[in-house]
């Protein structure tokens, strides 16, 4: 049993390889949360509003969408669900597969589980590492998944964003003024001032509330799966007792 | 007969019972059975913790057969749809998610209980004579787990299964002359296609099965036909009572089955159940990352690594890089890995030591074994990990570490100095 568990934890420690961005650039954290039903709904509005044309959720159903993030059957029909479509079917769009391939490359990949296959950490860090670059087909390019082909989807909502080079610390201290030691550095984004319709906080949060409802739709269970296994692991707990109980005056038999 | 009259003549029942019972038994040998594997199945009484993994591995079989068979219920084993079936079981079948995270979880929990099951043998010569024969159902047994493992896999159709199996099958082309006709033949296919995914789901929902449960019925009729071993390694049947019960040993049931294996199984399931239902995904070793995206022909992952329980054996496939004999190094790491798996069948004829349990055994064993322990982990980490230059010295170094282990053998067991081993279980 003790090895049993060196081996838990040696499989716990052990991060597996693809939680690192591509590039090697450093992933904001981001830590998803089921039960904030706000963020989940702003979400599922953004990823209808600024994701939908491209990209589906082949797997997750508009129903189960609206009972989870506790939207409304009329509401989400007159808000969420494209003209067409059921609610008993799975969010997909009307982009051609062909004629995606020929506008940007390769056909937009579904998004179902994109959080389960890149981590959350990596999503975020995407939606908020474009940046502006003419030498590419749409203008723009990713730090977190260089050569991106796709468009800065939320460009309206976040602003301009631009590769710049500042005063930044450089890890020293100066011995003189106590201040920390600074040197020009390159490869920061910035966001040019008054060109989006979200503050640098409102565009975080926003993309926060993008991440977490796609998470949701990676594992729309998971809220069921833990508040189940709570009541799994606390019988079986009693039952350990009882079991216990019994296997001792068993034992009491022996010798 | 009314419940009024039941309550009047309370050996009613107990007498219809009796009487059923000896209807079978006249017919077939029920009693007899029961108290050959049950009730007077003497087992000695000095068993450990180590020897909970075989009826753990009962557990873990019977979970996988029965989630296997609602899974199969609504999988759908074909190259546009399989991806999409196991998410419509995630998602619209009711507790679908968690018939698939217990199988999925199962997978890996086989291996764990299997590795521990076998090391206990190891540790205490459980393979030694009269045992030999025991010891090979239960590689056959390995051997068979490791292919349904392996089969299994591919059955989601996610990007991992399809290049895992891939690489796996690619394997086969290393063989020369016949390898690459071969490869074709195993697949049914001139690349990894539907065809292969339905023959494999063939393979792992009725024929391994099959064979598993055939090869775990004959592993317990042998055991049981021998004997337990125990962690001494002493002969039980040596001093029996007036009755021929072994004076060391007592009923398997219910003094081990419900004295020591109930509670046990208890406590399993709660470790189990802890990752069924909070970490499925077990931080991308059980269910790995790229395995979320549908196979793609077109898109390699960035670093195929097989599922942990593989990766030792993986780790050795890559350490064989030189070419030799006008053979290829792929030729030779096949070679390595095969060697590796089977090469433990053959431990009953290496072990020439005049005891059997590790505790009486000379300072070179326990010193080779814990050597093979840290190379096997040192294998299987290197295996989820890429390769470089350092990792392949490492991994040829744990290969080293692994093979001697069992080709030394023959030499260090017989010239070691053993102890001397009690004629009677210590109290």
């Amino acid at each position: 049993m003790k090895r049993f568990l060196m081996i838990l934890g040696f499989c716990a420690l052990t991060t597996p390889a693809a939680m690192a961005s591509d590039s090697g650039v450093h992933l904001e954290p981001m830590e998803p949360d089921h039960r904030d039903l706000p963020s989940l709904q702003h979400g599922a509005k953004l990823f209808t509003n600024y994701c939908l044309g491209c990209h589906s959720l082949e797997h997750q159903r508009h129903v189960r969408t609206a009972e989870d993030l506790g939207i409304p059957t009329d509401l989400y029909q007159a808000s969420l669900l494209p003209a067409g479509a059921d609610m008993g079917s799975h969010i997909t769009n009307a982009m051609p597969a062909e004629g995606a391939k020929n506008w940007f490359g390769a056909q937009p990949p579904d998004l179902s589980m994109v959080t389960r296959v890149r981590g959350t950490d990596w999503v975020y860090s995407y939606l908020k590492g474009f940046y502006l670059d003419p030498s590419r087909p749409l203008g723009v390019n990713n730090d977190v998944l260089p050569n991106a082909g796709m468009p800065h989807a939320l460009i309206e909502l976040q602003g301009v964003p631009r590769k710049v080079c500042k005063q930044a610390p450089e890890g020293g201290w100066d011995g003189l003024s106590g201040q920390p030691m600074t040197s020009e550095q390159c490869g920061f984004i910035e966001v040019e001032a008054g060109t989006g319709l979200l503050s640098a906080e409102e565009y975080d949060a926003a993309v926060y509330d993008l991440v977490n409802f796609l998470d949701y739709t990676g594992e729309p269970y998971r809220l069921d799966r833990q508040r189940i296994g709570v009541y799994v692991i606390l019988f079986l707990l009693v039952l350990y007792v009882f079991t216990w109980l019994l296997g001792r005056e068993y034992q009491k038999e022996v010798h | 007969m009314s419940d009024a009259k039941l309550s009047e003549k309370p050996g009613a029942v107990m007498a219809g019972v009796t009487q059923v019972v000896n209807w079978i038994d006249a017919r077939m040998p029920l009693i007899e059975t029961y108290e050959y594997h049950l009730s007077r199945y003497w087992a000695p009484k000095n068993f450990n913790i180590w020897y909970l993994f075989g009826v753990l591995s009962m557990v873990v079989l019977v979970n996988q057969l029965l989630t296997g068979i609602w899974l199969t219920m609504s999988y759908v084993p074909s190259g546009d749809k399989a991806f999409a079936s196991v998410e419509y079981i995630m998602r619209d079948v009711e507790f679908g998610w968690l018939l698939r995270y217990l199988h999925s979880s199962g997978a890996s929990a086989f291996f764990i209980v299997v590795y521990l099951h076998m090391f206990r043998g190891m540790m205490y010569g459980s393979y030694r004579k009269p045992r030999e024969l025991i010891w090979l159902f239960g590689m056959a047994i390995f051997l068979v787990l490791m292919a349904e493992g392996f089969m299994g896999y591919l059955l989601p159709w996610g990007n991992m299964s399809y290049w895992g199996a891939q690489v796996i099958v690619s394997l086969v082309g290393a063989i020369p002359v016949v390898g690459a006709d071969m490869m074709e033949w195993v697949r049914g296919d001139f690349l990894m296609s539907e065809i292969t995914l339905n023959r494999f789901f063939a393979l792992h929902v009725v024929a391994l099965p099959i064979m598993l449960i055939m090869l775990v019925f004959l592993h317990i009729v042998a055991l049981h036909h021998v004997g337990s071993n125990n962690p001494d390694g002493i002969d039980v049947k040596k001093h029996k009572d007036e009755n021929g019960k072994p004076l060391d040993s007592i009923a398997f049931h219910p003094y081990y089955t419900i004295g020591h294996d109930l509670p046990a199984i208890v406590l399993f399931l709660i470790v189990f159940c802890s990752v069924v239902f909070f970490a499925p995904e077990m931080g991308g070793y059980f269910l790995e990352p790229p395995n979320f995206e549908q196979a793609n022909p077109l898109k390699t992952p960035d670093h195929i690594a097989p599922v942990w329980y593989y990766t030792p054996f993986y780790a050795m496939l890559r350490a064989a890089t030189y070419p030799l004999f006008g053979m290829d190094a792929k030729f030779w790491g096949f070679v390595v890995m095969v060697g590796a798996i089977a090469l433990p069948a053959v431990l009953p004829w290496l072990d020439r030591s005049p005891v059997k349990s590790l505790r009486y055994k000379g300072a070179v064993s326990k010193g080779m074994l814990a050597m093979f322990i840290v190379s096997f982990f040192l294998l299987g980490w290197l295996g989820t990990q890429a390769a470089s230059p350092f990792y392949t010295l490492l991994a040829q170094v744990g290969t080293a570490g692994y093979f001697a282990y069992f080709v030394l053998m023959p030499w260090y067991t017989r010239v070691e100095k053993t102890k001397p081993v009690p004629e009677r279980v210590p109290a």
